[in-house]
């Protein structure tokens, strides 16, 4: 037994203990001990994941513990990245649920299932078997509906996003059980050693089966379009603090299926077409998703839409690491996949920031809606610092976090050009436009978000009257916040573990994809180099020396208060402030075509004379497009199915028995035919 | 880090600091006189930049520290892009941050500051101006990204010391079409993001047109006059990306005194040309509609992107 192992096995035994202990503990001490059991077992996993990161891998079978195919579970480099992320997402979300909780207060189902969804992600991350991984897999899917499902009597939302979110984590498990099955049977084995091993026996079109099941199951988890429809609708309605843990945590196993699966087990290698699709839909996903972000009004429904934005950044990672490796140019391989692990970090920390921060607003204001928010600097300084040093580490701006994953992402994406041929000459500049386009459109929409939501005067009463949140909530952020500042000033000091989370899948034996210590993040093998923090001391060395420049002009006089310049017309009031959805009203017009927004305008005329105008009543929706078109047909084709498929059970016992009889004649008939 | 990138780092931005305002007067100077009036000189700017400096610094009602923060930002952000970017040396002061997308961002934090800086106030026309800005600068970003990646194929790098150096070494390429496209796609985006005409006019006075003026309009004393600054060293440091990216002769290369002259020199020459032209253009173009403007966005992305593809296929 080395750290790993002792983290993983104390990760499970602290949540499952918390679990039990939040069931019969009273109320007063529910939240406490919830909060603190995931905590703990957040920092076990982040322990034991740092530990199997930094090279102690292990592998245990557990034969007895599961029927017929038994438990098997290991831990290399990758997952030990994909473990720290999610342990510190978790120690996080835990300190802050002990104060989210005591405010909204907790039953004892979502109290004890909270320590185990954590432990439940560590599970499926630590899974070495087809049977262990779709067991932690399903035990994951079902602990975050039930968290979903918190607030269900208070909210008749809750319920339908949790029916959305259920149906279709659903749909994906059985794509994922359909794809690992077709694996499993034809490699001869179930361990992911036997699929490794066997996955060169795969025919070309099995080899394609399992690669879209798989894709589309994994996909739909990681949010990508158009398999997001789930996204944001679960994540606004859950509790703040389980959002993040989807949001930053649970989001990110769908990346790493696809890596583990896809890129390391089936082989990075096969046809390139396939990895061309990956990194299409993660195009697609990042534009889609920022876009909608842009035009949303409902803040932790805009941060669940960035959500489905930067797991697109990360596809077109995986994507084009799969191009690269399929076409022999490991390096960069290398290089494209240490981008998007390095963005998945990143992403978790936040995320978490901005989800939690997100719930502070909830609790202090009750309003998630932008256009009545506003103001918030005054009553919660601590909340809008920590939102703004989220959405700063969001839009891809010095010194945020994104910004060093996406610079490292579109080196990727530039160097593979000369040596890729002319798909490549094609693929690769309009990834990186897409990538523009995302990180272009990802300041627009924190601009809004940040100043809209929490800057200006407050729009509404519920915004005048924001409270600032316990001290626990404020330190659960506080730590998002350090991880962030860590992973945006100093990336040298995770890289080293993800570029053994990169050998680990199969590209090893090239060097690290990048070098330079921590100052200075450089490439390894192409020219490239950049320093966040040498930019972000250049910056603020500027900024002291114009301060100080101020201060020393001759005659300089003291700061006064002043009005507002309201052109004469007496004071501004709240009514007259820019609003979230006029902030996007130019981003909406300038994608009318895409977004498709729904405008309705009721013009009522007095009784007496219909020339006189009573009330105008205007409404602007932008509906999921995507939503819209591709599953409503589908729910209306099934409804209509359903409603016809009843014609055939009219109650009448006979019939059914006919049924029988005719099933278990064709079933004969098919038999003596076929054998 | 050497003796010639740091000596290139304080000369350049001692001389885009103190050079931007006067490129502001130049660019009116031509216009007034193209225009048929006299003009009020070209060290107008500077005078206006003294006396904002000795008024009161005024805080409107209801704004945070960020409003107060705003302009020291946007003046870091412009002057350390101008610090690492090869502007009178083709080393960098700050080797590692002398990336041309660093660079980008850079410049789009100090607007995106800007702008949450003009919500803060909650005024409309904070709001207002704060939101068109956005939507440009996020619509100008693909082009950019775009033109970076054509210009990168042939250094083999994003680093703007590369590029340049690149350049230098092989002169004949500035001429390629896809190096020509790329110059014309970011000639665009040049004029979207330091607020030009036809995307924006710096000269207007009607709130409703307005892009950039609408974000400062509450900014007064000298807080106006960092921010005025900041716009002027931007303007200053594009068109200085421009002359160095595809006319980067007379840089210095050495750290000798005399090198370093004719480099400065050579960069005021260029980048007070570059102003001429563009203000002598602008005298013939009115404001393009603000939903007009994401075309001749569109219409720059496209040429960026044949800029890439036309420097493998016709490389190949």
């Amino acid at each position: 037994m080395n750290l790993a192992a002792y983290g993983l096995s104390a990760a499970a035994t602290i949540a499952l203990a918390a679990a039990i202990a939040a069931l019969v503990v009273p109320a007063r001490w529910r939240p406490a001990v919830s909060g603190t059991g995931t905590a703990l077992a957040g920092l076990a996993g982040l322990v034991g994941g740092a530990a199997a990161a930094g090279g102690q891998s292990f592998a245990v079978a557990l034969p007895g513990v599961l029927p017929l195919s038994g438990v098997s579970l290991a831990a290399d480099p990758l997952s030990g990245v994909f473990m720290a992320v999610t342990g510190g997402v978790a120690v996080s979300v835990g300190i802050y649920a002990i104060g989210y909780a005591r405010h909204t207060g907790t039953g004892p189902v979502p109290a004890a299932v909270l320590p185990l969804f954590a432990a439940s992600m560590l599970g499926v991350l630590a899974a070495a078997s087809v049977p262990t991984l779709l067991a932690c897999w399903e035990l994951m899917a079902l602990a975050s509906l039930l968290l979903v499902l918190t607030e269900h009597r208070r909210r008749p939302e809750v319920a339908e996003a949790g029916r959305w979110y259920a149906v279709m984590t659903h749909l994906g498990f059985a794509c994922i059980l359909a794809g690992l099955m077709i694996f499993a049977a034809h490699a001869g084995g179930d361990s992911f050693a036997a699929l490794r091993a066997g996955a060169g026996r795969l025919a070309p079109a099995a080899w394609g089966t399992v690669f879209v099941l798989t894709l589309a199951g994994f996909g739909s988890k990681a949010g990508m379009v158009p398999l997001h429809a789930w996204l944001p609708r679960a994540h606004p309605e859950a509790p703040s603090h389980v959002s993040a843990l989807m949001s930053a945590a649970m989001v990110n196993l769908g990346v790493y299926g696809i890596i583990r699966v896809d890129f390391g087990l089936l082989g990075g290698g096969g046809a390139r077409g396939w990895w061309l699709l990956v990194l299409a839909l993660g195009a697609v996903s990042a534009v889609y998703g920022i876009l909608q972000a842009a035009m949303c009004g409902d803040l932790k429904r805009l941060l669940g839409y960035s959500t489905s934005e930067n797991m697109g950044l990360v596809l077109i990672g995986v994507g084009a690491a799969g191009l690269f490796a399929a076409s022999g140019q490991r390096l960069l391989a290398g290089l494209a996949l240490a981008a998007a692990l390095l963005h998945v970090a990143n992403h978790a920390a936040f995320k978490t920031l901005l989800f939690l921060s997100a719930g502070s607003v909830l609790r202090g204001t009750g309003i998630r809606d932008l256009d009545a928010l506003g103001g918030l600097r005054a009553p919660m300084p601590v909340t809008t610092a920590a939102f703004g040093w989220g959405a700063l580490a969001a839009s891809a701006l010095p010194p945020g976090t994104a910004f060093v994953s996406e610079w490292l992402l579109v080196q990727a994406l530039i160097h593979g050009f000369p040596g890729g041929g002319t798909a490549a000459a094609v693929v690769l500049p309009t990834a990186v436009a897409a990538v523009a386009l995302t990180a272009g459109l990802a300041v627009a929409t924190f601009v809004k978000a940040f100043g809209i939501g929490f800057l200006a005067r407050p729009r509404s009463d519920g915004a005048a009257r924001a409270v600032e949140s316990p001290v626990s909530m404020l330190a659960g952020m506080g730590l998002a916040g350090a991880a962030c500042a860590v992973l945006a000033l100093a990336p040298g000091l995770v890289l080293p573990a993800i570029a053994r989370a990169v050998s680990a899948t199969g590209l090893a034996g090239e060097p690290p994809p990048t070098g330079g210590g921590l100052l200075t993040l450089r490439l390894a093998g192409v020219a490239g180099a950049v320093s966040p923090m040498l930019l972000t001391i250049a910056l603020l060395a500027v900024m002291l020396a114009a301060a100080a420049g101020l201060r020393a002009v001759p005659g300089r006089r003291a700061r006064r208060a002043a009005r507002l310049w309201d052109c004469g017309a007496g004071p501004l009031t709240a009514r007259m402030e820019y609003t979230a959805t006029s902030f996007a009203e130019p981003l909406q017009r300038v994608f009318d075509d895409v977004v498709a927004p729904e405008t309705d305008i009721d013009v009522s005329h007095h009784d007496e004379a219909r020339y006189l105008v009573a009330a105008v009543e205007y409404r602007s929706r932008v509906p999921d497009r995507i939503e819209h078109r591709l599953y409503r047909p589908v729910l209306a084709a099934v409804g209509a199915w359903g409603t016809a498929g009843r014609r055939l059970a009219p109650g009448s016992v006979h019939r059914y028995l006919g049924y029988g009889f005719c099933a278990v004649t064709v079933l004969l008939i098919v038999l003596a035919v076929t054998r | 880090m050497n003796r010639v990138g740091i000596a290139g780092g304080v000369i350049q931005v001692l001389l885009v600091t103190g050079g931007a305002p006067l490129l502001a007067g130049v660019m009116r100077q031509v216009r007034a006189r193209l225009e048929g009036r006299a003009g009020p000189g070209v060290g107008q700017p500077w005078r206006d930049l003294r006396k904002l400096l000795r008024k009161e610094p005024v805080t409107p009602a209801g704004t945070s520290e960020l409003y107060r923060v705003a302009p020291l930002v946007l003046v870091a952000t412009t002057a350390v892009a101008a610090a690492v970017a090869p502007f009178v040396t083709a080393a960098s002061a700050i080797g590692p941050a002398a990336d041309l997308f660093a660079v980008a961002a850079l410049l789009a934090m100090g607007t995106a500051t800007l702008a949450l800086a003009a919500i803060d106030t909650g005024t409309p026309f904070g709001g207002m101006g704060a939101s068109r800005e956005v939507t440009i600068m996020a619509l100008a970003e693909p082009t950019l990204l775009v033109s970076v990646f054509a210009l990168s194929v042939r250094a083999g790098s994003t680093g703007l010391a590369a590029i340049v150096g690149a350049t230098l070494h092989d002169p004949a390429r500035v001429l390629s079409p896809g190096s020509l496209l790329a110059a014309v796609a970011l000639g665009v985006v040049t004029i979207a993001e330091t607020g030009r005409l036809p995307v924006d006019n710096p000269a207007t006075h009607l709130e409703l047109t307005m892009v950039h003026e609408a974000m400062t309009l509450e900014y007064a004393g000298p807080d106006l006059a960092l921010v005025e600054l900041a716009s002027a060293m931007r303007l200053c440091v594009f068109l200085g990306l421009l002359a160095s990216l595809f006319a980067p002769w007379g840089i210095a290369v050495s750290a000798a005194p005399l090198a370093l002259a004719v480099g400065a020199a050579a960069f005021a020459v260029k980048v007070g040309l570059l102003g001429a032209g563009l203000a002598a253009a602008e005298v013939f173009m009115a404001k393009l509609r603000l939903f007009r403007v994401p075309e001749l966005l569109a219409g720059s992305f496209l040429l960026a992107l044949l800029a890439v593809t036309a420097s493998w296929f016709l490389a190949a």
